[in-house]
C-alpha cells in the first residue's frame, strides 16, 4: 500500500507546488510557515540590534553622567544638545529598550520564529491550521515594529513612562514630553502587536491539537512543542486582558474618562478627572505582564531541552516531569501577578497569598534546572555552539532564578522594589536566559531554515564574549540594588549616596559595549552563512525529531510524499543494543528489535510476545534497571 | 487510497482546525470582557459613591430580544443551507443581517437615553463609563459579525460549492451565537450591578 500512497501524495503535492508563486507571494506575503518563521526571525534580529543600541546609549549616560560626547549630537540632534543626553530622552530609551526586547524580540522573535518553524515540522503537518492567519500575524507584528520605531521621529519623542506604562504618567499627555504623541503611537503599536500574538497563538494551539501526524500522540511530542503549545495558551488567555487595559488607558488619555485618573495637578493646572484608580491599571497590566515573562522564557526552555538532549546523546532526564513542570508554570503564572504590586498598599494578607504562589513557582523551575543537569550528567556531550548557548541558558536561568526567591518575598521586596536588584534579576532569568535560548535555537535550526551551516568558530567567539559580558553587566547590579540604588535614574552624580556606584557603572558599560560588539560576530555569521555557509546535510546533528526527515530544500507541504508516521518518543539517544546512537521518531520498533525494551510497547501484548520470541531466538537478555 | 480521497482527508483536517481556531479566538475575546468585568468589580468596590447608580435603559431588553431572534433566524438559515434551499437561506440571512443592524441601532439609542439622564461617557464615576465600554466593545464585535454574515450572503448569492457554503455558514453561526451569548452575559452582569 505504502508505495502507491507515496506516488499519489507526490502527485498531489506537485500540483500544489505549481500554483504560480510570484516574488510577492513567496518572499513577502508568504503563507508558508517556514518563510514566515524566517520573517519573524530576521525582523526580531533587527529589533534586537536596535534595542541593544538603545541600551548602549543609556549605558553611556550612566557611566559618564557629567561628560559631553559631541558625537551623540550628530546622531541624536536635539535629544543630545551639546553632546549630553537629555533626561527625557534617557527615559524614552529605557522605555523603548524594554518594550522592544520583551515584546518584539523575546515574544515575537522567539516564539514567532520557532513555533512557526517547528510546530508543523516536528508534528508532521504540511503547514499551520490557518496559513492566512499566520501571515496576518507576521504583518501585524511588522507594522507594530514600524510604528514603534517611527515614534523616534515624533517631535515630542517616543513613549517615556517605562515599559509598564503606569498611569498617571502615561495617561496625562501633558505630564512629560514622552506622554504625548509618542505614547499614543506606543499604544497603537502594542494593540497591533497583541492582535498579531493572538492570531499566532490561536494558530499554534489549534495546529498542535489538530494537525499531528499519525502516531504522534501528545506524549510523543518533543518538549519544544509542549513549550510552544503552553506558551500559546498563556498568550491567548493573557494578551486580551492587556487590550482591555490599553482601551481604558486610551479613553483616559484621549476622551477624558477617569478610569485610572484622580486628583491630579499638572503644571499648576487641576485636572478634571476624579475617582479613578491607577492601581486598577496595575492589576490589569500585570495580569498580562507576569504571564508574559513565561511567554518569554518557556519557548527558550523548550528549545534548550531539545538541544541539550540531542547534544548529550542522552534521553532528556524526566520527560514527564519536564512536561508537568511546564504545565505547573503555566497555571501558576496566572495567580502571581500581585508580587509586582507588594508596595502599592496591598492588603498584607493578599500579599501573603501572592508570596506563597510566587515561591511555589520555584518548584517546577527547579525541577527543570535539575533535569537539565541530570541530562548532561555522564552524557557524551558535543559542544556545538547551540549546546554552549543551551548550557548558558541554564546558567542564567539558575543564577537569575535564585534572586527571584528574594524578590518574591513580600517583606524583602519593600527594600528591593524598584532597585537595580530587580533589574539584575529579570535581565538574567528572563532576558539573558531567553536570548540564549533563542540563540541556541538559531544555531541549532539554522541548517533547517537556510540549508547551510553557521561557522562554528565564530559561534564560540560569540558565545564566550556574550556569556561573560552578560554576567559582567548584570551581576554587579545586585549589589547596587541591595544598596538601594533605584532603577531609571538619569544621573548617579545627582545623589551623594549613589555617587560611589559610578565606577561600577563604567565597568558595566564597558562590558555592555564589548558584548554588543560581540554581536557583530553573530550578525556576520548569520547573514553571510545564508549564501556562503557550508551546505547542510539532511540531519546534521543526528537528531530524532521529524523536521530532519524533510529534504534540505524547502518545498511547499514539507514532505515530498506521505507524511512520516511516528512510532516512538523523540529522545531515543544512545539506546543500548542499537547500532547508531540515535533512532528517529519515524523508525518502527520492528526495525530496532535489538534495542527494544518491554516498556516501549505500552502494554501491547502481541508486540511484547513477538519481541520475546525474537529475544529468545537471538540470545538477547534484557536487564532493565 | 486515491488522490481525491487523500485531498479530502487533509481538507477535513484543516477545516476542523479552522473551526477550532474560531473557538480559541472566542476564548480570547471572552478573556477581554472578563478582564473588563473584573476591572469593573474592583473599581466599583473602591468607594460607596461608585457603581452604576441608575436603572439600565429599557431599550437593552428590546435589543436582547432582537439579537435572540436573529440567532434563531440564522439557525434557520443554516438549516436551509444544509437542505440546499439556497433562496430560503439567502432570505433568512438577509433577515439576520437586518436584525443585527437593528440591534446596533437600539444599542446606540440606549446610549442617548443614558446621556439624556446625564450619564455621560466622560464621568467621574467610571462605573458608569464602563457601561459604554462594555456595550461599545460588544458593538465592535457585532460589526465583525455582520461582515461575516455579509460574506455568507455573498457566498450564497454566487453560489459557492455546497460544502464551502455549509462550512462558511457553520463558522458564522458559531460566531453569531457567541456574540448573542456575550451580550446576554454583559447584560446580566450589568443588571446584577445596577
Amino acid at each position: 500500500m505504502s508505495s502507491t500512497v507515496i506516488s499519489h501524495g507526490a502527485a498531489h503535492h506537485d500540483a500544489h507546488d505549481h500554483h504560480h508563486e510570484t516574488f510577492l507571494t513567496k518572499y513577502i506575503f508568504s503563507q508558508d510557515h517556514k518563510m514566515i518563521a524566517k520573517q519573524f526571525l530576521i525582523t526580531g534580529i533587527v529589533m534586537a540590534v536596535f534595542a541593544m543600541v538603545l541600551s548602549i546609549l543609556f549605558r553611556i549616560q550612566l557611566a559618564w553622567p557629567e561628560k559631553d560626547f559631541p558625537i551623540l549630537e550628530v546622531f541624536l540632534g536635539k535629544w543630545a544638545e551639546g553632546g549630553r543626553m537629555k533626561p527625557e530622552f534617557f527615559l524614552s530609551l529605557v522605555t523603548i529598550h524594554g518594550t522592544m526586547m520583551v515584546f518584539f524580540v523575546l515574544t515575537a522573535g522567539l516564539s514567532g520564529t520557532f513555533s512557526n518553524l517547528l510546530i508543523p515540522y516536528q508534528l508532521g503537518a504540511r503547514d499551520m491550521a490557518s496559513p492566512l492567519m499566520n501571515m496576518l500575524s507576521y504583518w501585524f507584528f511588522f507594522v507594530a515594529c514600524v510604528i514603534m520605531v517611527a515614534s523616534f521621529f515624533v517631535e515630542s519623542g517616543p513613549a517615556a513612562a517605562g515599559w509598564t506604562i503606569y498611569p498617571p504618567l502615561s495617561a496625562v499627555p501633558t505630564s512629560i514630553p514622552g506622554s504625548g504623541l509618542g505614547m499614543t503611537l506606543w499604544l497603537v503599536s502594542m494593540t497591533l502587536f497583541i492582535a498579531s500574538q493572538v492570531l499566532g497563538g490561536v494558530n499554534y494551539v489549534s495546529t498542535v491539537l489538530n494537525m499531528r501526524t499519525k502516531g504522534m500522540d501528545l506524549w510523543k511530542m518533543p518538549l519544544t512543542i509542549w513549550a510552544f503549545f503552553l506558551t500559546a495558551i498563556v498568550g491567548l488567555l493573557s494578551f486580551p486582558v492587556l487590550v482591555s487595559a490599553v482601551v481604558l488607558l486610551f479613553f483616559d488619555r484621549s476622551v477624558g474618562t477617569s478610569f485610572y485618573l484622580s486628583d491630579l495637578v499638572v503644571q499648576g493646572q487641576i485636572l478634571p478627572n476624579e475617582g479613578g484608580s491607577p492601581i486598577l491599571f496595575q492589576h490589569l497590566f500585570w495580569f498580562l505582564g507576569h504571564p508574559e515573562v513565561y511567554i518569554v522564557v518557556m519557548p527558550a526552555l523548550g528549545l534548550t531541552s531539545e538541544v541539550i538532549s540531542t547534544n548529550s546523546r542522552k534521553p532528556i532526564f524526566g520527560y514527564h516531569a519536564m512536561v508537568y513542570s511546564l504545565v505547573g508554570i503555566t497555571v501558576l503564572s496566572f495567580i502571581v501577578w500581585g508580587h509586582h504590586m507588594f508596595v502599592t498598599g496591598m492588603n498584607p494578607f493578599l500579599g501573603g497569598v501572592f508570596m506563597i504562589t510566587t515561591l511555589i513557582i520555584a518548584v517546577p523551575s527547579a525541577v527543570k534546572a535539575f533535569n537539565y543537569i541530570a541530562t548532561l550528567w555522564r552524557g557524551n556531550i558535543r559542544f556545538t555552539p547551540a549546546m554552549m548557548f543551551a548550557i548558558g541558558m541554564v546558567s542564567f536561568f539558575v543564577s537569575g532564578g535564585l534572586t527571584g526567591l528574594y524578590l518574591g518575598n513580600a517583606a524583602l521586596d519593600i527594600n528591593l522594589h524598584d532597585t537595580y536588584f530587580v533589574v539584575a534579576h529579570f535581565h538574567l532569568v528572563m532576558g539573558s536566559a531567553s536570548i540564549f535560548g533563542m540563540l541556541c535555537g538559531v544555531y541549532h535550526w539554522y541548517p533547517k531554515m537556510f540549508g547551510r551551516m553557521m561557522d562554528t568558530k565564530l559561534g564560540y567567539l560569540h558565545f564566550w564574549l556574550t556569556f561573560i559580558g552578560a554576567y559582567l553587566v548584570f551581576f554587579p547590579m545586585h549589589f547596587m540594588g541591595i544598596d538601594g540604588v533605584p532603577r531609571r535614574y538619569y544621573a548617579f552624580t545627582a545623589f551623594p549616596f549613589m555617587e560611589k556606584w559610578v565606577s561600577v557603572n563604567m565597568l558595566i558599560t564597558w562590558a555592555a559595549i564589548i558584548a554588543g560588539l560581540a554581536q557583530v560576530a553573530f550578525l556576520w555569521n548569520f547573514f553571510s552563512s545564508i549564501w556562503r555557509g557550508k551546505k547542510a546535510t539532511q540531519n546534521p546533528w543526528n537528531a530524532n525529531t521529524l523536521e530532519w526527515t524533510t529534504p534540505v530544500e524547502h518545498i511547499h507541504g514539507n514532505w515530498p510524499g506521505e507524511i512520516p508516521t511516528v512510532y516512538r518518543w523523540p529522545y531515543d539517544y544512545s539506546k543500548p543494543g542499537h547500532d547508531t546512537d540515535f533512532i528517529p521518531q519515524d523508525v518502527p520498533f520492528s526495525e530496532t528489535m535489538s534495542s527494544n525494551l518491554p516498556h516501549d510497547f505500552e502494554g501491547n501484548e502481541e508486540a511484547i510476545r513477538i519481541q520475546n520470541e525474537w529475544n529468545k531466538a537471538n540470545n538477547r537478555e534484557i536487564i532493565e534497571g | 487510497m486515491d488522490t481525491t480521497e487523500y485531498k479530502t482527508e487533509e481538507l477535513l483536517q484543516s477545516r476542523k482546525a479552522k473551526k477550532f481556531n474560531l473557538w480559541l479566538g472566542m476564548i480570547g475575546m471572552f478573556m477581554m470582557f472578563a478582564a473588563l468585568s473584573s476591572g469593573f468589580i474592583v473599581y466599583t468596590a473602591s468607594g460607596v459613591d461608585k457603581g452604576i447608580k441608575t436603572l439600565l435603559p429599557v431599550a437593552f431588553t428590546y435589543s436582547t430580544i432582537v439579537i435572540l431572534v436573529s440567532s434563531l433566524t440564522l439557525h434557520l438559515a443554516f438549516r436551509a443551507a444544509k437542505l440546499e434551499q439556497l433562496s430560503k437561506q439567502r432570505m433568512l440571512l438577509l433577515v439576520t443581517i437586518v436584525l443585527g443592524l437593528v440591534f446596533f441601532a437600539i444599542q446606540l439609542h440606549s446610549w442617548s437615553v443614558l446621556a439624556e439622564r446625564g450619564i455621560y461617557f466622560v464621568n467621574n464615576n467610571a462605573s458608569q463609563s464602563f457601561i459604554y465600554v462594555f456595550t461599545g466593545l460588544h458593538l465592535a464585535h457585532i460589526i465583525a459579525g455582520l461582515i461575516v454574515l455579509v460574506r455568507c450572503y455573498l457566498g450564497a448569492l454566487k453560489p459557492i460549492p455546497f460544502p464551502d457554503n455549509q462550512f462558511r455558514m457553520n463558522l458564522a453561526i458559531i460566531f453569531w451565537h457567541f456574540l448573542d451569548l456575550l451580550w446576554i452575559y454583559i447584560y446580566v452582569f450589568l443588571l446584577l450591578n445596577q
